[in-house]
């Protein structure tokens, strides 16, 4: 390493702060949505946060701890299953919607170090397997009819309307709460050490990153959340079916969702639930082909562009909204840089090693003796 | 006509160069020796030759035909065989089984299991036992015997004697020695400088990827090798 | 004696489980790959044959000889076009692809077969209930029996097929280490692919004797992947015969479950494979901190 190349970390950009200001002030106009907006746009909007919800929550599983989970949607159902057996004893609906989650969530710090011991595909399919059990367990239970399913009546309190505002109000409060834990776990400590934990578990582990620990509290995370949108969606139908909560279409969706805005990326997950809700709005789920476009779609992103929309933007133009990491910056314009940027671009690297070179050429930049 | 010729190969790990821009030829029935310093390119200059590394520029031709974009599996046939640092055999896989999966997809020629058991008789008892059980100096002679089922025309050997007991390093040696005896053709990277220049008919010095010296085998000392292995001369150079 | 039935029973049903695993077991023993769609491509063949046998009248068992071999092709091309892109991204990108495969497979089945539940029973006459008496009342399926014969034969073949062919010794050397492979003349591309081809095929057969046991859908897929997976990990990832063992105590389990209750069948798997999970890191965590002696000896 040359001695007087030197450049500087930074972890906030102008743009990046502006980036946060216009968030706030999104939140504060969206707080104000039922006031505003009409009825249909306020039950779309409520829609779509939970899919934010579900799409944050699975991209700090996967594309930060490495965790791909192909049975989210147990909690997604526990968390609704929860709640109505809440409701049902008495406890009033929406703090029913609130503990039935946190039940869900909590529930999964028994399973977790079993499922976490397991790896890559195991976890998955492992995960899958934790998902059809609560399902089939939870059909056993009398108060939900079998398949037939059971409903949130003590909603039927709430007039339509009033109903409406709150659960909207609930599914803002719920995502920006969501949101904003991720971004700050992330930011952290923690977003640090999972991360090394994907790139590389073993390696983690050597230099001391408490493997389990990381991975365990993004678990409970992820739990929670995807149960809270599984009560909020309760909510919004009141009905639950055993069926349709426990079903894997979740895991395609989130899957969908953060593969085409950017897995690993924490503006990504957000555009891509945002494009998956867009184009339920506009194309309507129109069943089978509408889920074989989804299936192609991820295919065609995990393949093509693995980082998604985003995380090529990101790459492209050197843009971070809402950076959860650190950026290098060349104090000036010096030479080396688009010198070393051609050299990257003009590598090959053999294709079994893709990934970590990209890594290692970034970091070389600013190191080229000249 | 030389059977290996480099010209001006460069090879790289993402922007690490670890090869610049090396040339040299290797004759048949020669016996090239490549020392130099740990990091010196050695291993990533063989892979290239062998086709398990992708080169970024320059070209490799092999009894006269440009191999440079043939992929590894495809060279070998061609002629070309390597044994790589670190031995780096089929632990769950028995020795014959070794052997036997090499020989499968090689060329045909003298060497068949039996012969390559009559040069490496240590691995007879040990046939059936599986690689990674094996002591160092057998599992040497496997991945060299690996090599041989293949009936190569160049032997690429990186740094057979590594972790070995003396013992064994004497009789890998000794079995080099044989091959060399009926005609091999061997490109050898070895850290001992003086095993080097038992062995070879000629030797080449690598530094920080680049072949700084070349000589007949007779005609350079102990001392002028050491030098350009720890780049003395670019050193003396430097402060004059 | 219905408990030595249903015992008798659980062991042939784990047959067809290890049938159905024993490609899921062998993609990941040698790409790495665990294929969220390989219970998927099991349906696929199963409607494949269904279609054969519906449309011109042929047995199933004889329109395996077109369905088997094109679902080769199938695993062949998928590794090629899909898989082999997928492994270059790294462990979980095959996951992702995979899983997107099997909504495909699913839905496009769905939009072809319709929803409804069919069976190949039908198509194979009386085969489908014959059974066969032993002393003490017991009733053995000929179909079952079939299975589990065929399942033992494929692993078992399977097995010396990978021991003492030159293109299983291939399979097993690339799937230990690919770039050495190459560097003895082993194309990894084409044995990987070979590797798929043989994987998909052996759950395409699963897949038409799930279909002359009893009713699929072209969502029965993900069930089956669970089941196989659940016999993989049972009987220890990556061999074989723990395969067959796997299978049979998953199938036991579930037999015994169903007399318990209707739900009992998937309830009592899906229990012993999490017992048998925990068991094993329990076991491996105890290990790890110097065994069971360790502890004891430290307590005093
Ligand atoms: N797989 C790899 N990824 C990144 N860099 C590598 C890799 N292999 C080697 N290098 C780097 O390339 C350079 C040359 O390494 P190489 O292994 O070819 O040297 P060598 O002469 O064989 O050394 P040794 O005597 O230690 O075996 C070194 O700087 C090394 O750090
Ligand atoms: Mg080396």
């Amino acid at each position: 390493m040359s001695k007087d190349s030197s450049f500087i970390v930074e972890r906030s950009t102008r743009l990046s702060a502006a980036a946060g200001i216009a968030a706030a002030v999104l939140v504060v106009v969206l707080a104000f949505g039922p006031l505003l907006f009409s009825a249909n746009i306020v039950d779309s909007l409520t829609t779509l946060f939970i899919y934010l919800i579900l799409s944050v929550m699975w991209n700090a599983l996967a594309g930060y701890a490495g965790l791909v989970s192909v049975g989210q949607q147990a909690f997604f159902g526990l968390g609704a299953y929860f709640a109505i057996e809440l409701s049902y004893h008495g406890v009033g609906v929406y703090p029913a919607l609130l503990l039935g989650a946190l039940l869900a969530g909590i529930l999964s710090l028994p399973i977790s170090p079993l499922m976490l011991r397991l790896r890559g595909g195991e976890f998955a399919i492992g995960m899958w397997v934790v998902a059809e059990l609560a399902h089939l367990l939870v059909v056993l239970d009398p108060l939900i009819n079998g398949e037939t399913g059971a409903s949130l009546i003590a909603l039927n309190a709430f007039s339509p309307d009033h109903r409406r505002a709150y659960n909207y109000w609930m599914a803002l409060a719920t995502a920006v709460m969501l949101l904003t834990v991720v971004f700050m776990l992330l930011r952290g400590r923690l977003g640090a050490s999972v991360q090394a934990i994907r790139d590389d578990e073993d390696a983690a582990k050597s230099v001391g990153v408490r493997v389990l620990a990381g991975k365990r509290i993004i678990f409970f995370l992820a739990a929670f959340g995807c149960a809270l949108a599984g009560t909020l969606w309760l909510a919004t139908s009141i009905t639950f079916q055993p069926n349709t909560y426990f079903g894997i279409q979740w895991t395609a969706y989130m899957i969908f969702m953060v593969l085409v805005g950017g897995l690993g990326t924490f503006e990504g997950a957000i555009v891509g639930g945002v494009i998956f809700f867009l184009i339920e709005y506009m194309f309507g789920a129109t069943g089978v082909w509408y889920l074989i476009g989804l299936g192609a779609t991820a295919i065609v992103f995990a393949l093509f562009l693995p980082r998604g929309l985003w995380g090529t933007l990101e790459d492209r133009w050197r843009i971070r909204l809402l950076p959860v990491g650190y950026s290098l910056r060349m104090p000036s314009a010096d030479a080396d840089a688009p010198d070393a940027a051609a050299a990257a671009r003009e590598r090959r690297p053999t294709p079994a090693s893709l990934d970590k070179h990209d890594i290692a050429a970034s970091n070389s930049i600013p190191a080229r003796p000249r | 006509m030389s059977l290996l010729a480099v010209e001006q190969l460069d090879a790289r790990h993402g922007l690490l160069q670890a090869v610049r821009g090396v040339t040299f030829t290797v004759a048949a029935g020669e016996t090239l020796a490549l020392v130099g310093a740990n990091g010196a390119g050695k291993t990533t200059l063989l892979r290239t030759i062998a086709g398990a590394h992708r080169p970024f520029g320059g070209r490799i031709l092999f009894d006269g035909i440009d191999v440079t974009a043939v992929p590894a599996y495809a060279r070998l046939r061609t002629g070309i065989a390597l044994v790589p640092e670190g031995r780096r055999l089929f632990n769950g896989m028995t020795v014959k089984e070794n052997l036997l999966v090499a020989g499968a997809y090689g060329n045909s020629g003298p060497w068949t299991l039996d012969t390559v058991l009559d040069a490496f008789p240590l691995l007879r008892p040990r046939l059936n036992n599986r690689a990674g059980t094996l002591s160092g100096g057998e599992q040497q002679a496997t991945a060299i015997g690996r090599a041989l089922m293949t009936n190569p025309k160049l032997l690429l050997l990186d740094e057979v004697s590594l972790g070995l007991a003396p013992i064994a390093v004497e009789a890998v040696y000794r079995s080099l020695e044989a091959l060399i005896k009926v005609g091999a053709t061997i490109l050898l990277v070895e850290q001992d400088i003086g095993r080097a220049l038992g062995v070879a008919t000629r030797v080449a010095c690598m530094l920080e990827g680049r072949i700084i010296l070349a000589k007949d085998a007779k005609d350079v000392t102990r001392e002028q090798v050491t030098e350009a292995y720890f780049g003395l001369q670019r050193a003396r150079r430097v402060t004059s | 004696m219905i408990w030595i039935t249903q015992l008798l029973n659980g062991v042939l049903l784990g047959g067809y489980y290890a049938l159905l695993a024993c490609g899921l077991s062998f993609m990941f023993g040698v790409m790495r790959i665990i294929n969220l769609a390989h219970g998927d491509l099991a349906i696929l063949c199963a409607c494949v044959v269904f279609f054969i046998a519906d449309q011109t009248g042929i047995s199933p068992f004889v329109a395996l000889i077109v369905a088997l071999p094109l679902m080769a092709a199938i695993g062949f091309w998928l590794q090629r076009l899909m898989l082999e892109r997928s492994l270059r991204g790294g462990m979980l990108v095959p996951l992702l692809t995979t899983f997107g495969l099997a909504i495909v497979i699913e839905n496009g089945l769905f939009e072809y077969f319709g929803a409804d539940s069919r069976s190949l029973a039908p198509y194979i006459g009386d085969f489908a209930f014959d059974s066969w008496a032993i002393p003490g009342n017991i009733y053995i399926g000929s179909l079952a029996l079939l299975i589990f014969a065929v399942a033992v034969v494929l692993l078992g073949g399977l097995k010396l097929f990978l021991t003492h062919t030159s293109l299983g010794r291939a399979i097993r050397a690339t799937a230990e280490d690919p770039d050495t492979a190459g560097l003895v003349g082993i194309n990894a591309r084409y044995v990987y692919a070979v590797a798929a081809a043989i994987a998909v095929a052996s759950a395409g057969l699963a897949g038409v004797f799930l279909a002359m046991r009893e009713t699929f859908s072209p969502y029965s897929g993900p069930t089956q992947l669970i089941f196989a997976f659940e016999a993989v990990v049972i009987g220890g990832i990556g061999s074989l015969s723990g395969t067959l063992v796997g299978g049979i105590v998953l199938g036991i389990a579930q037999t015994f479950g169903a007399q318990i209750n209707p739900q009992g069948f998937l309830i009592a798997g899906h229990v012993v494979f999490l017992v048998v999970l925990a068991g094993r890191l329990a076991a491996g965590a105890l290990q790890a901190r110097g065994g069971l002696h360790r502890l004891f000896a430290r307590r005093s």
